[in-house]
C-alpha cells in the first residue's frame, strides 16, 4: 500500500509541469466537480482522444496531504496491527514453532517431564515472595489518587508512576516514625497467586514455577502465595495486617485439607528472612508470637527451599541506603534509569527514592549481618583471592557498556592488586587498596553527631533524608574515616541517619550472638537474623539454600564526596570512574564477587554449608541442610526470553534445574534423593575461613 | 470525511460518465500511438495504469483512511479522558441532576461508623469467575486464564473448546478426565463479572470506606457448577471457608463474622451452616455451637431460599430468560433460527451437567408455590406503579382505579395461574376443570429407551419417544411438585443426580435421621437453623420488578429427533393477567419471586418454629425498584434487580450498619413493600 501511494505521488509530481486549467478543475473541490461534471466528461473525452497525458494535479493532493495522509497512515498501521494480532492469535504455537525451527526441539518443561515420570502433587506448597516483587494496591488514599481504589500502585504496568509521580510517591512511602501507613493512606499487598506471579506484564516471577507445579496436579487448594507488604518490618506485617497469623492459619489449613501432609515452603529473596521470622514467631508465646508452641514447625513444615535467600544480607543494601545507588535493589531505579542518570533530574529523583526507601523498614533487613566475622575486616575477607577473570566471558558481557568508557586510569601494578572485600565502603581507590597499616584515618568514635553542629530546620524541599540536617563538616569527617567495614558501616549510618537507624535497630539485629540462650534473643528483632536465632526444634525438617552462581555480584564500593557542597543533596556518590585492571574485580567503583547478581554466594550459602550444617548452636536439633547451586548460563537465543538456565536473582525462578528440584521435593523426595549438595563456587573454602563459634 | 466521500462519489460519477471505457479506449489507442509516435510513448500508459490504480486506491485507501480517522478520534478522546480530572463524569452528572448524594460508605464514615465485624461474601451462581488449570490441547496457553467471567474472549474464539472445558462429567458431576477448571479466588473472583459490570465491587468499595480491607473481608468463592457437597470433596471449599471464618474472628479481636450471601450463595451458606456442625466425615466437625460462636449475622441478598421457577424452563428447554447468563452472552445468535438449534442444545447439555442448576428448582411443592386452583400470590396486580401508589399520597387520584384493580375479578374466570408452574397451552393454564389435573406423571416410561442415538450432546431427549412425550404432556398442567416429576420423566439420569444432591420437599419430622444427609442441608424446609439464638438472619431483596412465575409451553414444531421437543409458547399474551411472552409474572426482583426470597424470614423462621428451634431473629428488608434516573447513573443506585441490587445505596447502607455493629432492630427491623405477609398467611406451612 505504502509503496503504491508513494509512486502515485511521485508520478503526479513528475508529470505536473504542463497543467491545464481544465485538468486542474478536474480534481478540485466537489462543488466545482458536481457542476462541471458534463464539461469534465467532455474534457475527458477530449483528453483521451487527443492522448494528452493526464496529470494528477498537485494542489488537491496537497490539500489532502497532511491531514488525510496522516489519517491514512494511522489507519494503515491500525489495520496491519490488527491483521498481525489476528494472525498471532489464530496461530498460537507460532513463536514456539519458530524457536524450534531455530534451536531444535525444546526440552520438555520440567513439570511435563516429571509428570510423565509419574510424579504427582504430594506436599502442599507455600510461596513466600521477596522484596519488591509483590504487588501493592491502594485501599484508601488522598484525593490525587481518586479512582485508583484496589488498583496496583506497585507491580503491573506502573502506569501511575508516570502519570502522577508525586502522588504515587506520597502513597508509596510510609510514616518515618512508625514505619506504618501515614494517616489517611492505606496501601495493602495484593493477595492470592496473582500477587507475585508476574511482576510486570510478561516479566514472570513465580508464574513458571506455578505452571510447572500445576502440571503435577497442584491447584489453589494445595498452593498458597504468602503475600505480605514487603515495605514493612516483619513484625509490623502482623501488627497491621495480621499477615503472620493468616500464614499460620493457612499452613494449618493446607496440612489439614491435604491428608495431613506437611508443607513445603519456598521463600524467595527476602522471603527467606521473612520465613525465618515466621518460624520463630509461630512458636513464640502470644502476644509477641503466634502461640503455636514448640513443635508447630516440626508438625507442619516438611522443607524450606530458600531461593536466593540473602541470609546474611546484601552489600547492595548499604549502597542503596547510603546514596540510593544500589544497582537493582530497588527496581524503582530501573523503572526510569534514563531519567535518573541525567544530572538535571538525577539529584531530586535520587533524593525522592532515598526518602521513600528510607521509610521502608524492610530495606534495612538486608544490611549485611554478622559484621566483620562474616564479611571480613580491613585486611582479610573470606572471599579474598576470588578470580573475576574465571568468569571472564560473563564479565565481558556485563561490562560491554563500561568498556566503552575511558580506561585511562587503569593502574598497571606489577602484581594484581589485592582486593579487600572487607572494606565495604572506601573513600578513594587508594584507601581501598592500601595496606591497612599505612592507613591513617579517623574512627567514628572521634566524632559523633552530637559534637557536630546540626543544621536547624533547613528547608531542602519536602524530601526527608536526614542528610540535610548535617553540615558539610560532617560529610568531610565521614570522608576522612576512609574505610568502613560491615560493622563500622552500621555505625556510620547511625551517625548519618540516626532516626532511621533507630527504627532499624528496633526491628533488626545485625550481629552474631555470643550466647543464644540469653533471654534478650526472645525479642522479635533477632528472629530474622540466622546468626542470632536457633532453628526451631524440627529434626525432620529440611532446609535448602538454592541460589545462582556464576554472575558478578556487588560486594564492596568505592565512594567519593559529591561535588556540590550542599547537604540538601545526597553528599556521597559511588566513584564510577574507579576501574581496576581488566582482570580485576573492580568495575566502575564496585568490587564484584561470585553470586547471583544481587546476593553474594557467601550470604546465600553460608548458613547451609556451615552455620546450620550438622548440630550447631544455630541448629540445635540437627535439621538437615542442603546447598544447591545453579551455574548461570545466559539464554542462547533471543526467543528463549530470560532463559531456562539463568542463575540470576529473579530469573532463576525460570531455571529448569531449580524447578525440577522443587517439584521433586514437593512430590515427596528428600534432599538426599535429589543428590545432596551441589556446589560450583568456592563457598566451602570461604566458609572454612570464617571463624565462627558453632 | 464528507469532502472525501463527495470526492469519491465525484470520481465514481466520473467513471460512470464514461471515462473508464474511454480510458480503456485510450489505452488501446495509446498502444497504437506507441507504435506510431515514439515521443509520447510512456506517458499514456502511465496514465492509464494510474487511473486503474486510483480506482483501487479509492476502495482500500478510504477504508484505511476511515480507520485512521476513527483511531485518531478515539485516541484523542482517550487522551482527553486521561488528562481531564476523574471527577468530570461526576461533575457532568451533578450539573444535570443536582448534587449527588454521598455514596453510603462516605456518608457513614462521616457519621463515625468504623469497621467492626469481619465480613464474608458468598457469591451466587454464574457471577463467580472460573479459570483453567489443566485442559486439552485446544486450550493451550490458557493456563490460569478465565474461562468464565472477564471478557469471555474464548467463547468466541474457540467455542467448542470452551464448551468442552465448561462441561462437567454427567455421572460424577465433577471434572472430566484431564480437565481442571477451578474457581478464581480472592476478591477478584466476583468483584466484577465482566469489565465494567460490577457484582460485589460497589459493596467492597463502600466497606473499604469505613475501614475494611482484606484482613477483614473475604470472598468465599466456590465452583458454582458443582453440587455444594462436591465443592468440599473436590476443592475443600467448605473446609477453607470454615478455617477462614475462624481466622477472621481470631484476627479481628474475636468479633463474629457477618456473612453476605448473594443469590445461590444463600443456599450454599445454608449448606455450610449444617455442614460445619455435622460430624466428620460428611460434615466439618465444628461441633454444635460453632455457628453461634462465629456468625453474627447472615444477610441473604436476594436469596432464592425456596428456589426459582426460572430453573424449570432452564432445565426443560434451556430457555430461562437470564438464569444462565450463557444465553445472554449471545442473544442475537440464540434468537436467530439458524443457530438456535445447536446453541440451545449445547447450552442444555452443558448446564445439565452442572449439579448446581438443579439446586434452584422450586422447593416446598404445592404448599408453597400453589396448587392447580389456588396459589398464595394470586390476585397480584401487574400494573407498573403499584408500589408507589400504595405509599405515596400523590397517587390518590388513581386509588379508585387501583382498588378496583386489586379486587379479584368476579367474572368467574379463574386467575389462579401461578400454581400451574408449567402449562401446555394457554387454555390449560386457565382451565378451572379440576378433574383434568389429577393424572400425574410417574417416573417410569412406557416405551423402551431408545438406544444411543447419535445426536452428540447429552440431553436425554434423544432417548425419549416423541409420541410418548406428547401423550404425557399435551394439554396438561404441572404444579411445582408435578414439574419435578416431569423432569424426572424427561431426564431421568439428570434427576438421579439431582435427587442425590438436593431435596425439594417439606419435612414432616425434622428429627428423622434421614435429614442428616447432606442433600437436605440447602433446603430450608428440611433443615433446622443451627442452634444460634444470637445469630440474625436477614432476607434482603428487591421488589417492584415483574418476575417470571409460571410458564406456558408448547410442543416444538420441529420433528427432528435431535431438537428439544418442548419450548415456551412465546405467543401467549394476556397483559391483564400478567401473561407476557409465554410467562406469567409476579412480584420479585426479576429473577427470584418475592415469595421465595422472603417467605422463610416472614414465616418459616419467624419466631420459634420447627425450622428455627433456637429462635434466631429474622429481619425482612425489601428494596423498592427505581430505574436509574439517567444514563449517567449506570445501573442505578436504587435498582432492585437481582444483581444490580448490589449497587443499591439503601441495601449497602444496611449492610454497612450491621457490619459496623448494628442489630436488625437498630436499622429499623422489617421493611416490607410487597404483599408478602398477606401471602404468607395463606400458606399452610406447619411451623
Amino acid at each position: 500500500m505504502m509503496l503504491r501511494r508513494r509512486k502515485q505521488q511521485g508520478s503526479a509530481s513528475a508529470a505536473s509541469e504542463p497543467v491545464k486549467p481544465e485538468a486542474d478543475s478536474h480534481h478540485s473541490s466537489t462543488n466545482e466537480r458536481t457542476t462541471k461534471t458534463d464539461i469534465n466528461g467532455l474534457q475527458e473525452d477530449k483528453k483521451t482522444a487527443s492522448l494528452v497525458p493526464a496529470q494528477k494535479p498537485q494542489r488537491p493532493l496537497k490539500k489532502w496531504g497532511c491531514m488525510h495522509t496522516c489519517c491514512w497512515l494511522i489507519g494503515c498501521l491500525w489495520i496491519m496491527w490488527w491483521t498481525v494480532l489476528v494472525l498471532y492469535n489464530t496461530l498460537p504455537s507460532l513463536p514456539q514453532y519458530v524457536t524450534e525451527a531455530i534451536t531444535g526441539p525444546l526440552p520438555d518443561p520440567p513439570g511435563m517431564k516429571l509428570a510423565k515420570e509419574g510424579l504427582q502433587a504430594h506436599h502442599p506448597v507455600v510461596f513466600v515472595p521477596g522484596i519488591v516483587t509483590g504487588g501493592l494496591e491502594l485501599w484508601q488514599g488522598r484525593p490525587c489518587a481518586d479512582g485508583l481504589f484496589r488498583k496496583r500502585l506497585w507491580g503491573g504496568t506502573f502506569g501511575e508512576v508516570y502519570r502522577r509521580p508525586l502522588c504515587w510517591l506520597e502513597h508509596m512511602r510510609l510514616d518515618n516514625e512508625t514505619g506504618l501507613d501515614p494517616p489517611g493512606i492505606k496501601v495493602r499487598p495484593v493477595s492470592g497467586l496473582v500477587a507475585a506471579d508476574y511482576f510486570a506484564p510478561g516479566y514472570f516471577v513465580w508464574a513458571v514455577l506455578i505452571e510447572n507445579l500445576a502440571r503435577l496436579g497442584y491447584e489453589e487448594k494445595s498452593m498458597h502465595m504468602a503475600a505480605y507488604d514487603w515495605r514493612l518490618s516483619f513484625q509490623n506485617t502482623e501488627v497491621r495486617d495480621k499477615t503472620l497469623s493468616r500464614l499460620k492459619s493457612t499452613i494449618e489449613l493446607l496440612v489439614q485439607t491435604n491428608d495431613n501432609r506437611k508443607v513445603v515452603v519456598i521463600p524467595h529473596s527476602m522471603g527467606a528472612l521473612y520465613f525465618l521470622h515466621f518460624m520463630k514467631w509461630v512458636e513464640a508465646p502470644p502476644p509477641m508470637g503466634g502461640g503455636g508452641g514448640s513443635g508447630w514447625v516440626a508438625r507442619h513444615i516438611k522443607a524450606i527451599m530458600n531461593i536466593g535467600g540473602p541470609f546474611l544480607g546484601v552489600p547492595k543494601a548499604f549502597a542503596g541506603i547510603f546514596s540510593a545507588e544500589g544497582k537493582d535493589i530497588a527496581i524503582a531505579r530501573a523503572v526510569a534509569p534514563g531519567v535518573m542518570d541525567t544530572e538535571l533530574f538525577g539529584l531530586q529523583t535520587l533524593q525522592h527514592i532515598m526518602h521513600v526507601t528510607r521509610t521502608w523498614d524492610a530495606t534495612m533487613s538486608m544490611f549485611p549481618k554478622g559484621g566483620e566475622v562474616i564479611w571480613g575486616d580491613l585486611d582479610t575477607s573470606p572471599e579474598d583471592g576470588f578470580d573475576c577473570s574465571l568468569k571472564k566471558e560473563r564479565a565481558e558481557e556485563i561490562s560491554v557498556c563500561e568498556s566503552q568508557e575511558l580506561n585511562e586510569k587503569q593502574l598497571d601494578l606489577s602484581g594484581k592488586p589485592q582486593t579487600h572485600y572487607g572494606r565495604m565502603v572506601s573513600f578513594g581507590k587508594e584507601a581501598a587498596e592500601m595496606e591497612s597499616s599505612k592507613i591513617v584515618r579517623k574512627t567514628l568514635k572521634d566524632f559523633n553527631r552530637g559534637n557536630l553542629p546540626v543544621r536547624a530546620n533547613v528547608s531542602c524541599g519536602e524530601v526527608w533524608t536526614e542528610y540535610h540536617e548535617m553540615r558539610w563538616e560532617g560529610v568531610e569527617a565521614v570522608v576522612e574515616g576512609k574505610i568502613y567495614t560491615a560493622e563500622t558501616m552500621l555505625d556510620l549510618l547511625r551517625f548519618l541517619a540516626p532516626r532511621m537507624m533507630e527504627r532499624a535497630d528496633s526491628n533488626w539485629g545485625y550481629g552474631v550472638a555470643d550466647d543464644l540462650d540469653n533471654p534478650k534473643y526472645q525479642h522479635y528483632k533477632y528472629w530474622s537474623n540466622p546468626l542470632e536465632t536457633k532453628l526451631p526444634d524440627a529434626p525432620e525438617m529440611e532446609v535448602y539454600c538454592m541460589y545462582g552462581v556464576g554472575m558478578l555480584t556487588e560486594r564492596s564500593y568505592i565512594y567519593k564526596p559529591s561535588s556540590n557542597n550542599d547537604t540538601c543533596y545526597i553528599p556521597f556518590r559511588i566513584n564510577a570512574s574507579a576501574e581496576g585492571s581488566s582482570e580485576g574485580c573492580l568495575k566502575s567503583g564496585v568490587y564484584f564477587v561470585d553470586g547471583d547478581e544481587t546476593v553474594p554466594a557467601l550470604s546465600a550459602g553460608f548458613m547451609c554449608s556451615k552455620g546450620w550444617r550438622g548440630k550447631t548452636r544455630f541448629n540445635p536439633s540437627n535439621v538437615a541442610s542442603y546447598t544447591r547451586e545453579y551455574d548461570h548460563a545466559p539464554p542462547l537465543t533471543l526467543l528463549e526470553g530470560r532463559g531456562t538456565q539463568s542463575g540470576s536473582h529473579v530469573d532463576i525462578m525460570g531455571n529448569f534445574a531449580l524447578i525440577e528440584d522443587i517439584l521433586r521435593v514437593a512430590a515427596g523426595a528428600t534432599g538426599e534423593e535429589l543428590g545432596g549438595d551441589r556446589i560450583y563456587s568456592d563457598l566451602l573454602k570461604w566458609s572454612e575461613r570464617i571463624q565462627i563459634e558453632l | 470525511m464528507l469532502r472525501r466521500r463527495a470526492q469519491a462519489a465525484g470520481a465514481s460519477q466520473n467513471i460512470t460518465d464514461g471515462s473508464v471505457p474511454d480510458s480503456g479506449d485510450g489505452k488501446e489507442k495509446s498502444y497504437e500511438a506507441n507504435v506510431t509516435e515514439s515521443k509520447q510513448d510512456s506517458s499514456p500508459t502511465k496514465r492509464s495504469r494510474k487511473l486503474g490504480s486510483s480506482t483501487r486506491w479509492k476502495c482500500i485507501d478510504s477504508f484505511c483512511w476511515f480507520n485512521g480517522w476513527i483511531c485518531t478520534v478515539a485516541l484523542a478522546l482517550l487522551l482527553l479522558s486521561k488528562i481531564l480530572p476523574n471527577s468530570l463524569p461526576g461533575y457532568v452528572t451533578e450539573v444535570i441532576t443536582g448534587p449527588l448524594p454521598d455514596p453510603p460508605g462516605v456518608k457513614l464514615a462521616k457519621a463515625g461508623l468504623r469497621a467492626f465485624h469481619p465480613v464474608v461474601f458468598v457469591p451466587g451462581i454464574v457471577t463467580g469467575g472460573l479459570e483453567l488449570w489443566e485442559g486439552r490441547s485446544c486450550a493451550d496457553g490458557l493456563f490460569r486464564k478465565r474461562l468464565w467471567g472477564g471478557t469471555f474472549g474464548e467463547v468466541y474464539r474457540r467455542p467448542s473448546c470452551w464448551a468442552e472445558h465448561m462441561t462437567l462429567d454427567n455421572e460424577t458431576g465433577l471434572d472430566p478426565e484431564g480437565i481442571r477448571v477451578r474457581a478464581v479466588t480472592g476478591l477478584v473472583a466476583a468483584d466484577y463479572f465482566a469489565p465494567g459490570y460490577f457484582v460485589w465491587a460497589v459493596v467492597i468499595e463502600s466497606l473499604a470506606k469505613i475501614g475494611y480491607d482484606e484482613k477483614s473481608m473475604y470472598m468465599a468463592a466456590y465452583d458454582w457448577r458443582l453440587s455444594f457437597q462436591n465443592t468440599e470433596v473436590r476443592d475443600k471449599t467448605l473446609s477453607r471457608l470454615k478455617s477462614t471464618i475462624e481466622m477472621l474472628k481470631q484476627t479481628n479481636q474475636g468479633r463474629k463474622v457477618v456473612v453476605l450471601p448473594h443469590s445461590m450463595g444463600a443456599l450454599y451458606f445454608l449448606h455450610f451452616l449444617k455442614w460445619v456442625e455435622a460430624p466428620l466425615p460428611m460434615g466439618g466437625g465444628g461441633g454444635p455451637d460453632w455457628v453461634s460462636k462465629h456468625i453474627k449475622a447472615t444477610m441473604n441478598i436476594a436469596g432464592p431460599l425456596l428456589g426459582v421457577p426460572k430453573a424449570l424452563p432452564g432445565l426443560l428447554s434451556a430457555e430461562a430468560k437470564d438464569i444462565a447468563v450463557a444465553r445472554s452472552i449471545a442473544p442475537e445468535l440464540l434468537d436467530s433460527a439458524l443457530f438456535v438449534l445447536h446453541t440451545q442444545r449445547t447450552v442444555m447439555s452443558i448446564s445439565r451437567t452442572w449439579d448446581a442448576t438443579m439446586s434452584m428448582i422450586p422447593r416446598g411443592g404445592e404448599t408453597i408455590w400453589g396448587a392447580f386452583d389456588k396459589s398464595p400470590d394470586d390476585g397480584f396486580n401487574c400494573s407498573v406503579n403499584r408500589l408507589e401508589c400504595d405509599e405515596k399520597k400523590s397517587c390518590q387520584p388513581d386509588m379508585t382505579d387501583l382498588s378496583t384493580g386489586q379486587e379479584p375479578p368476579l367474572d368467574g374466570k379463574s386467575t389462579s395461574h401461578y400454581g400451574r408452574l408449567i402449562s401446555f397451552g394457554k387454555e390449560a393454564s386457565k382451565m378451572s376443570d379440576l378433574a383434568l389435573f389429577n393424572k400425574r406423571i410417574k417416573g417410569d416410561r412406557v416405551s423402551p429407551i431408545k438406544a444411543n442415538s447419535s445426536c452428540g450432546d447429552w440431553i436425554e431427549y434423544d432417548e425419549l419417544d416423541r409420541d410418548e412425550l406428547r401423550a404425557a404432556v399435551e394439554g396438561k398442567v404441572f404444579t411445582a411438585e408435578a414439574a419435578v416429576d416431569l423432569l424426572r420423566f424427561v431426564a431421568p439420569q439428570m434427576m438421579q443426580k439431582a435427587d442425590a444432591n438436593w431435596a425439594y420437599g417439606i419435612a414432616d419430622d425434622l428429627d428423622n435421621p434421614k435429614y442428616q444427609h447432606h442433600k437436605y442441608w440447602s433446603n430450608p424446609l428440611e433443615t433446622k437453623l443451627p442452634n444460634a439464638p444470637d445469630m440474625e438472619v436477614y432476607c434482603l431483596y428487591g421488589v417492584g420488578i415483574l418476575t417470571e412465575r409460571s410458564y406456558i409451553y408448547k410442543m416444538s414444531a420441529l420433528n427432528d429427533t435431535c431438537s428439544i421437543p418442548v419450548q415456551i409458547d412465546t405467543s401467549a399474551e394476556d397483559k391483564e393477567n400478567c401473561l407476557d411472552g409465554g410467562a406469567y409474572f409476579a412480584e420479585g426482583d426479576e429473577t427470584v419471586p418475592t415469595l421465595s426470597a422472603g417467605l422463610m424470614c416472614a414465616q418459616g423462621w419467624r419466631g420459634k418454629t420447627r425450622f428455627n428451634p433456637s429462635q434466631s431473629p429474622t429481619f425482612i428488608r425489601e428494596y423498592k425498584h427505581a430505574p436509574p434516573a439517567n444514563i449517567l447513573e449506570g445501573r442505578g443506585t436504587m435498582s432492585a434487580g437481582h444483581v444490580d441490587i448490589m449497587g443499591n445505596y439503601a441495601l449497602i447502607e444496611d449492610i454497612l450498619r450491621v457490619a459496623a455493629g448494628a442489630s436488625g432492630h437498630d436499622i429499623g427491623g422489617d421493611r416490607i413493600y410487597s404483599d408478602l405477609l398477606k401471602w404468607a398467611e395463606q400458606i399452610p406451612l406447619k411451623l
